[in-house]
Order: structure tokens, then C-alpha cells, then sequence
């Protein structure tokens, strides 16, 4: 490619972005003189975690942050031949939702409640391309058509609270593309929604990007969404790049130690256990104050004097192509990524053996909620089957994973258990006891819980302290005070945070770390079950693998036995024995981890699992997945028969009628459908 | 909508029925006889045969389930009894005097969403400049002035300045016009400046919390026009809080203008509230009370009716 080729082909040209926000606090730089281009028609992601800057490149781009708290600054924005960043606010305008779009990340709350989808649509058609509304309507019913949305004459009258989660992110593609823009930027476009949905929206605006050359700025979190979707990404870290190049540069030979620890900081769907996860000590710098030179520096394992200099962006060594990295010592993070964080064998341990004995077992749990629906000055009653006849146990020091999309009951199943909602039939017993409303206080103690929102789930007027020991006192489980503290200063220490800890609010804590006083709470009534309901879930990756593996330290260590909960189906594989597959209310399939995963019989499961990506952009290109059509129905009004059989490829007349029983498929792995019969 | 419309009217049936059955015991439970207080007012000392037989005319002596029963038929007919004191029918009692009483409120509604509108929609947009901090401070004041004082002020001014008062004799609204909103203007801007500062703060804070939202910045990013941003995607779900405010604020200024209408000597039925309850007269108590309440569940209907219509959410929920 030539020169003025290139200059044709590239469409955005960024260089030296600096955003500064003015808080009470001082001044955050949240991006931080970062530089990148797009080129036409491309897919390219912006990856990073929390607070690294991404989302607010684009906001920048698009000059939608707030004008009194940000400033943005550079050096020049050239998009297809103008320098956004000189731009007059009249003529960015012009701009935007005309040639340049974006997508956001929450679809519930992104869309107007009070307009129609199909106002919502034209609006962008009448105001840039002077359509009559009449011309518009007739667009907006060929868009809504083309992102997929059945129906479309009526759907365009209606309102976003008449759209599912799924739905709604498609209108909000079809917005915009109303225009046929020249880039969409998507932030975080399915964050929000669940596994299968997210494969359906991905898909689509890859679809799209390659039908009407749209170039995509596609901003995530999750590597595995990249590696799928992605041909060239940018890799931030505290408002810098830190690392850029094509997909298969960054996954095949990542050259930034902080890339490298990321990568192996996910625990990979398509591959067994290797062992431990990598972690990257610590967590970001606080922008507030960063450190000079080398951001990445204090949780760098390689980390040298040299560092204190920021280093430049230099080409990756041992590469031709547009692969750039910003660290001192790429070459050597290049050919040491396997052992940076530790080598494969040094951290390889096997999942550790569970005991025989059952611990919990669950027979026949239905969990139904009776709400009331209003229809007219009626109002009647339905029935909601959260869940609906489960049966599993749970052996000593054993980890069983409930997995499932949103409303599959999961999480209904983790609280009927512990019985904070009291069952609707079904026998509960924990260590041969049946429990029932009147002993369970007795096995409260043995049994406790680690919730997914590390921000809401403490109280915030109560130091870490006072959290911990509240727990002790009540089930007087050491006398006196100094007893009781030193208890909360060991607590504090098994968990890895510091005694002095205890003094702090929850609220001067980070994610992580609240996450880990979550951990401390449940175990200060040194209990022999945990149900950790996604306790993951709202942490970045590089800390998720310092909870997961915490979390599987204190089970070699004290024996625990853990319910697993949550929607990361890497994570659930990596951390379980034993894995059950849920879907509205119903367990669709059960069996030993790595035979699920490998082998799974159930279709719900095996469309779950191709719908996830894995962060291998050599696999996800040859990848064939079946990808699932539809919403999950409404828990209020399930499908008759196989709950499934609204959604499923291999679906006959008698899924619809019949419900299925879970049978073994082979020893301990069991399918509920009636297409699979025992091998 | 429709449906929706038919629904919140049939329950306002039930919600009637019942206030006038509490209505209607709570008056009784009122110390003090009106008769005793007619009779004493006008002859001195009077002996109890003469309160008797008065209270037996008035058809007081009745056992409490008749009169419950006579009250309770007589209301879906119009008819609430007479007024003990003037023996007169109480609709034409209150008839006569509820008309300024509801023009009042009216003009006062009116006139506070012509002033709080544009405050508070001026100190969203401008938050934080000294623009926004000046309509604080007007707005802060009408919140801590008391509107009879306010009305005071308002006299006394007019008195130095003007040297005269409007007219105490009120014409009808469409007799003459001009110099029945005269008349009113002041009052109604005593009651209104407070009224007003309430909508405005209201009107404030929702208009910054609906420009925070998400669907906003979509607006921006579709690339419309500032002006439709602010107009079209944000007023309209701003509105829906400051809606309730309005009409809450009226229906309570039916029944709540008692001490203004005392300060500009206003004959509604602010004013005959008091005479009421000096004469005891239960039952013009009992029919004010009712046509207040009454009002007040009109009013809510009206504004949950007006939310439906703004809001598709709730047209659709039911």
C-alpha cells in the first residue's frame, strides 16, 4: 500500500487525545495523549478494564462529554477530512448521528420511554437528511427490518418498555444506521445482555460493518467479544495505549506485560484447567495522582528501574505490521509471555479433590412466586416457576457450578437453599438434616453466602470492622472483644487484605477488595458451604482472577464446599467439579466439568457454549456456531413442554407437549431432552 | 386509554362513598352544640325544652342511623342538607361562594406555572452560574414567606403606592373580566409566589435528572438539534413529576385559602370555613369538607390521567 492509498483508506486519525476532567478532588486524566487511527470499513475494538479510558475516548470523539467538567485536547481528530477537534459545535453536529453513530451500553435505559421506537428512528432521518416524516417512516420500517426485529409496521409504534433487552439494542443499531454513518461507535453494546442475545448483536453489526463497509469502534472489556469480532485492537491501560495491533498479533504474541497478564487472567472456555489463574497483583493507579513514567509499573512483574521513564511507542520486536507496544521491555515480555506471571507448571494444580460425603442435597426444589397481575379492575394470580423440580447435592470441599442466562432461576435456587425465600416444596437437607423453617437458624452457621454487588451488599455506616464481627458476636463465637478482634485481623489476613483494614469504611475500598471483605464475612462463622451468587460478575478480569483464586485457596485450606452461581461460563468451568446447566426454572443439564464442556448433549448447552467467544482469534475464525434466534420467553407465560422448545434447533411437535425428564446420559451426566437418549 | 380513563373513574366512586362516611361521623364527634350557640347568640340565656325542640325541628334528635341514612341518600340527589345556622340549602350556600374560591385557585396555578416555568427550566439549564442562584434565592424566599404575610406585604405596598385597594365586591368573570382578575391578581400572586417557588425547584431538579440520563446523550449523539434535545427528550419526561406538584397544589388551594381570603376579605369558602366552625354548624362543616375532599380526588384523577398521557409506561400497564 502507498501513501496517498493509505491516506484514502484511513478514516479517522487520532493523535494525542488528552480529556481532563476538574473534580472536587483535582484533575483526572482519563485519557492520557493517546494516538490511534481507524481505517475504512474496519473493526476495531478499544479494550481495557474499568476506568482505563475507553469509553471516554469515544465520548471525546463524538463531543458528548459534559462541557463544563471535561476539557479535551489534541493535537488533531481528522475524520474523512476534517479536524474534528476545531470543529465549530454547529457543524459536529451535523456530524453527528450523520456520519459518525454510537451505540451504548445499557439498551434499557438509552432509549426515550415516553417516544415510539419509530420517532426515535426517523428523528435522525428528518433532522440530517430532510426526509418528510413520511419518507422517514418508510426507512425506519426497512431498518427495523434489516437489524432483525419481526414485525416491523408495528413495532415502529411502539414504546421501548414493549422491547426486550435484546430488541432494544437493535433499535438502537437501527438508529444508528439511519443514516448510513461512516463509523459506528459501539461502547460496551452487550455488556448488558446475555450470552446468546450478545452473540445475535455482535453478529449483526459484524453483518452489517461487512455489508454497508461501516467502519466499527467496538469498546468491551471482554477479550473473548475481541478475539471474535475484532481485526485490529487497541489495548489501553490508565488512559493510555499501551499495546496495539492486529487481533492476531495481540492474542497469538502479546508484547506488554500488562497484555499478557490480562490474557491469562481469563479462564478459557474451550480448554481444561491448567491450573491456577495468572494474576496481576494489585490494582490500577489512581488517576488522580498517577505514577511518573510507566503506569503499569507497580503491578509489573518484570518492572525495572528504566520504568520510571515513561516508555515510548516503539514497533513490537520480531514483527513487520502495525503491532506497537509502549514498555521498556517488550522484547523480553514478548518471549517470556508463558512464564511472566509464573510458569504453566510452576502454577499447574489440579482442582482439589473433593470429599465423598454429601454435604447438601436437594431433592425436588420448586421455588414459584405468586405475584398478582392486573388486567383491567381485575387482578389475577400466576404462578412464577423460578424453579421447578431441582435435584442435585453437594459433596464436602466439592464446587458445584449453577450456570444459566437471566431468569433461568439460578439465583432463586442459591436463596431458596438458604431458605432467605422459603421454598415451595422440595426437601433441603444439609449434613443428613432436613432443614425447615424451624431449625434452620441452626445451620445458618454452616451455611452462608457471598452476594454479587460488592457496593451494596455492605452496609456503608459500618466500618470493616464492625461488618466482621458483628457475625462473631451474634453467634458468640469468641468472648470478649480482643478476642473477637483478633478474630477480624486473621479473618482479614486469610482473605489477603491488611488487619489495619478494619478501621475503614467500605466505601474508601476498592471492588476487590470489598469483594474480599464479602469473602472475610461469610467465613467469619467459619462456615461448610459458601453459595457464592456471581461473585465475580462485577469485578474486572484481572481481579475476578484474584477472587476466583482466593476463592479456591480457602477451599484447599479449610474445606469448603461451594454452589457456584453465575453467567460466565469460563469462569464456572475453571472453578467447578461439578457444573448444572439451568434455563427458565429448569436444569436442562448436569455433569462432571470438563465432560460438559467437551462434550455437552443438551442443544440449550451446546448453543451456550458456541454462543460465548473464546479469546482466540485463531479459533473464533474457524469457528461454526449455532447461534440461537429469539428472546428467552417471559418466566410468566413459559412455553408448554420443553421450556426450550421455542428456541431450539432440533425442536419437534413432541418437545411441545412433552415435558422432558432429566436422564443420565452416562454416569452422572445427566440431559433433560428427549432427543438424547443414554449412550 | 380508554380503558385506562373508564378504570380510574370507576374507582373514584368508592373513594367518595367512603369520605363522606368518615366526613360524616367526624363532624359528629365535634364538641359543642350548634343550637345551643344559635339560640344563645340571639335570645341570651335560653332554656333546654326551647334547644330541644329546635334541635328535634332540625331533625338533630334523630337516632344516628337516620340521619346517616337521610344524609347518605340525599347526596347522590344534590342534596346536602340545610345549613343549621342559615336554613338554607348548603348547595346554594356553598354554590354562591365556591366560584371565586375555585377562580382563585385557578388564577394562582396559573399564574405560578407562568413564573416557575421559565425559573425553573432557566436554572437547570444554567446550573451552578449566577443565574441559577439568583432564582434560588427568589425561589428560596417564596418557600419561607408565609402567603398571608406575603398578602400583607402586598396591601401595604398597594396602600403607599396605589393609595387604594381593588374592590371588595368582586365582579362575576364574565360580567367584567378585567376587573374580576384585577381584583384576584394580588391574591392569587400572594398564594402563587409560593405555590410557584415549589413547581420551580421541583421542575429543577427533575430537569437535571432527566438530562443526566442516558437517553439524552442518545438524543445528542443522533446529532439533533440542542433545542429538541431539551424540548422534545427532556421536558416531557421532566414534566411528569412537577405534574403531580401542580395538581396537588390546586386541589390543596381549594380548601387551603383560608387565611388568605381573610387577608383580602375574599367571601369563598375559605372564609366560610371559619364561619362554620364559629357557629358550629355541622352541617355546612360537613358539606365544605366534602366538596374539598371531593375536589381533591377530581383533581387526582385528573393528574393521573394527564400522567397517562405523558408517560406510554403507564397508559400500557394496566
Amino acid at each position: 500500500m502507498n501513501d496517498t492509498q493509505e491516506k484514502n483508506d484511513v478514516l479517522l486519525d487520532v493523535e494525542d487525545l488528552e480529556v481532563e476532567f476538574h473534580t472536587g478532588a483535582g484533575v483526572v486524566r482519563a485519557v492520557d495523549g493517546t494516538s490511534f487511527k481507524v481505517h475504512r470499513g474496519e473493526f476495531l475494538s478499544i479494550v481495557g478494564e474499568s476506568g482505563c479510558g475507553k469509553s471516554v475516548t469515544a465520548l471525546s470523539l463524538m463531543r458528548l462529554l459534559p462541557r463544563k467538567t471535561a476539557a479535551v485536547k489534541a493535537k488533531k481528530i481528522m475524520f474523512d477530512g476534517i479536524d474534528l477537534s476545531t470543529l465549530p459545535e454547529a457543524e459536529m453536529r451535523e456530524l453527528r448521528g450523520r456520519h459518525i453513530s454510537m451505540i451504548f451500553q445499557e439498551p434499557m435505559t438509552s432509549l426515550n420511554p415516553v417516544l415510539t421506537i419509530g420517532d426515535q428512528i426517523t428523528e435522525p432521518l428528518i433532522t440530517h437528511l430532510k426526509m418528510s416524516q413520511k419518507e422517514a417512516d418508510i426507512r425506519a420500517i426497512e431498518l427495523i427490518n434489516m437489524v432483525g426485529i419481526p414485525d416491523p409496521e408495528r413495532r415502529i409504534t411502539q414504546y421501548p418498555h414493549q422491547f426486550s433487552g435484546g430488541m432494544r439494542q437493535r433499535a438502537m443499531i437501527a438508529i444508528g444506521l439511519a443514516c448510513e454513518p461512516k463509523l459506528i461507535i459501539a461502547d460496551e453494546p452487550t455488556t448488558a445482555l446475555d450470552v446468546t442475545i450478545q452473540a445475535q448483536i455482535l453478529e449483526l453489526l459484524k453483518d452489517i460493518s461487512d455489508r454497508l463497509g461501516i467502519a466499527v469502534i467496538l469498546i468491551t472489556h471482554n477479550l473473548g467479544v475481541v478475539a471474535a469480532y475484532a481485526d485490529r485492537v487497541n489495548v489501553m491501560y490508565a488512559a493510555r495505549i499501551i499495546e496495539r495491533g492486529s487481533s492476531s498479533n495481540i492474542f497469538g504474541a502479546p508484547a506488554h506485560p500488562y497484555t499478557v497478564g490480562l490474557m491469562r487472567s481469563v479462564p478459557r472456555l474451550d480448554k481444561p484447567r491448567v491450573g491456577r489463574l495468572a494474576t496481576i497483583e494489585g490494582m490500577p493507579p489512581n488517576l488522580l495522582a498517577p505514577p511518573q513514567g510507566c503506569r503499569f509499573r507497580d503491578r509489573c512483574p518484570i518492572a525495572e528501574q528504566k520504568c520510571e521513564e515513561t516508555p515510548p511507542t516503539t514497533t513490537a520486536p520480531g514483527t513487520i505490521e502495525d503491532h506497537t507496544v509502549a514498555c521498556w521491555k517488550n522484547e523480553f515480555a514478548k518471549e517470556n509471555a508463558p512464564i511472566l506471571y509464573g510458569s504453566e507448571t510452576a502454577i499447574e494444580k489440579e482442582k482439589s479433590a473433593h470429599g465423598e460425603k454429601v454435604l447438601l442435597n436437594v431433592n425436588g426444589l420448586k421455588q414459584y412466586f405468586n405475584i398478582s397481575i392486573r388486567e383491567g379492575l381485575k387482578s389475577h394470580k400466576v404462578d412464577i416457576r423460578a424453579v421447578d423440580d431441582m435435584s442435585f447435592n453437594v459433596r464436602e470441599g466439592e464446587t458445584v457450578g449453577l450456570v444459566g442466562e437471566s431468569g433461568c432461576g439460578k439465583t432463586s435456587a442459591g436463596r431458596a437453599i438458604l431458605h432467605l425465600d422459603n421454598p415451595t416444596a422440595g426437601n433441603i437437607e444439609f449434613d443428613g438434616n432436613l432443614l425447615n423453617g424451624g431449625n434452620i437458624a441452626a445451620v445458618r452457621r454452616d451455611m452462608q453466602v457471598i452476594f454479587q454487588d460488592p457496593f451494596s451488599s455492605l452496609n456503608p455506616r459500618m466500618k470493616v470492622g464492625q461488618i466482621l464481627e458483628e457475625p462473631i458476636k451474634v453467634h458468640k463465637l469468641r468472648d470478649g472483644k480482643s478476642a473477637r478482634l483478633d478474630r477480624v485481623a486473621e479473618l482479614l489476613t486469610q482473605v489477603g487484605l491488611y488487619p489495619y483494614m478494619a478501621d475503614r469504611y467500605p466505601h474508601e475500598l476498592s471492588g476487590g477488595q470489598r469483594q474480599r471483605v464479602g469473602i472475610a464475612r461469610a467465613l467469619a462463622l467459619e462456615p461448610r458451604l459458601i453459595i457464592c451468587d456471581e461473585p465475580v460478575s462485577a469485578l474486572d478480569v484481572s481481579v475476578q482472577a484474584q477472587i476466583i483464586n482466593l476463592l479456591e485457596d480457602l477451599q484447599n485450606d479449610l474445606g469448603l464446599a461451594y454452589v457456584f452461581i453465575a453467567h460466565d461460563l469460563a469462569v464456572v468451568r475453571h472453578i467447578s467439579h461439578r457444573v448444572i446447566v439451568m434455563y427458565l426454572g429448569k436444569v436442562m443439564e448436569v455433569g462432571e466439568g470438563n465432560t460438559l464442556y467437551d462434550n455437552p448433549q443438551h442443544p440449550y448447552t451446546q448453543a451456550l457454549l458456541d454462543a460465548a467467544p473464546v479469546p482466540d482469534p485463531e479459533i473464533e475464525r474457524n469457528r461454526q456456531r449455532t447461534i440461537l434466534e429469539g428472546d428467552i420467553p417471559s418466566p410468566l407465560n413459559p412455553p408448554s413442554g420443553c421450556v426450550f422448545s421455542t428456541r431450539c434447533p432440533m425442536v419437534t411437535d413432541e418437545c411441545k407437549s412433552m415435558v422432558p425428564e432429566l436422564n443420565d446420559f452416562a454416569l452422572g451426566h445427566g440431559v433433560a431432552c428427549i432427543k438424547i437418549g443414554a449412550s | 386509554m380508554l380503558r385506562y380513563t373508564a378504570q380510574r373513574l370507576l374507582l373514584v366512586i368508592p373513594t367518595l362513598i367512603a369520605v363522606a362516611v368518615l366526613v360524616f361521623f367526624l363532624v359528629r364527634v365535634l364538641p359543642g352544640d350548634p343550637v345551643e350557640v344559635k339560640l344563645i347568640g340571639e335570645f341570651g340565656d335560653v332554656n333546654p325544652e326551647l334547644i330541644y325542640k329546635e334541635r328535634k325541628r332540625l331533625g338533630l334528635e334523630d337516632p344516628l342511623h337516620i340521619q346517616f341514612v337521610n344524609f347518605m341518600v340525599g347526596l347522590p340527589q344534590g342534596d346536602m342538607g340545610i345549613s343549621l345556622v342559615t336554613e338554607r340549602p348548603l348547595t346554594q350556600e356553598i354554590g354562591a361562594r365556591i366560584t371565586i374560591s375555585i377562580e382563585l385557585a385557578f388564577f394562582a396555578t396559573l399564574l405560578s406555572v407562568i413564573i416557575a416555568f421559565p425559573l425553573g427550566t432557566a436554572a437547570a439549564l444554567y446550573r451552578g452560574t449566577w443565574f441559577d442562584y439568583v432564582i434560588r434565592i427568589i425561589t428560596i424566599g417564596g418557600l419561607a414567606v408565609p402567603s398571608f404575610w406575603f398578602g400583607m406585604l402586598i396591601i401595604m405596598a398597594l396602600l403607599a403606592t396605589v393609595g387604594k385597594l381593588p374592590s371588595l365586591d368582586t365582579a362575576g368573570l364574565f360580567e367584567d373580566p378585567m376587573a374580576n382578575l384585577y381584583t384576584l391578581f394580588w391574591p392569587a400572586l400572594s398564594v402563587g409566589y409560593r405555590y410557584s417557588s415549589v413547581i420551580a425547584r421541583m421542575l429543577r431538579s427533575s430537569i437535571l435528572e432527566v438530562l443526566a440520563e442516558d437517553y439524552i446523550r442518545t438524543a445528542r449523539a443522533k446529532g439533533l438539534y440542542e433545542r429538541i434535545v431539551i424540548v422534545k427528550h427532556g421536558m416531557r419526561n421532566a414534566l411528569l413529576p412537577t405534574v403531580t406538584v401542580v395538581g396537588l397544589e390546586f386541589a390543596f388551594l381549594i380548601g387551603g385559602l383560608v387565611v388568605t381570603e381573610q387577608v383580602f376579605n375574599i367571601n369563598g369558602i375559605g372564609k366560610m370555613f371559619v364561619e362554620a366552625v364559629q357557629f358550629n354548624d355541622m352541617t355546612m362543616l360537613q358539606g365544605l369538607v366534602l366538596i374539598v375532599a371531593t375536589s381533591f380526588v377530581l383533581i387526582n384523577l385528573l393528574v393521573d390521567l394527564l400522567y397517562a398521557a405523558l408517560d406510554p409506561r403507564i397508559r400500557y400497564q394496566a
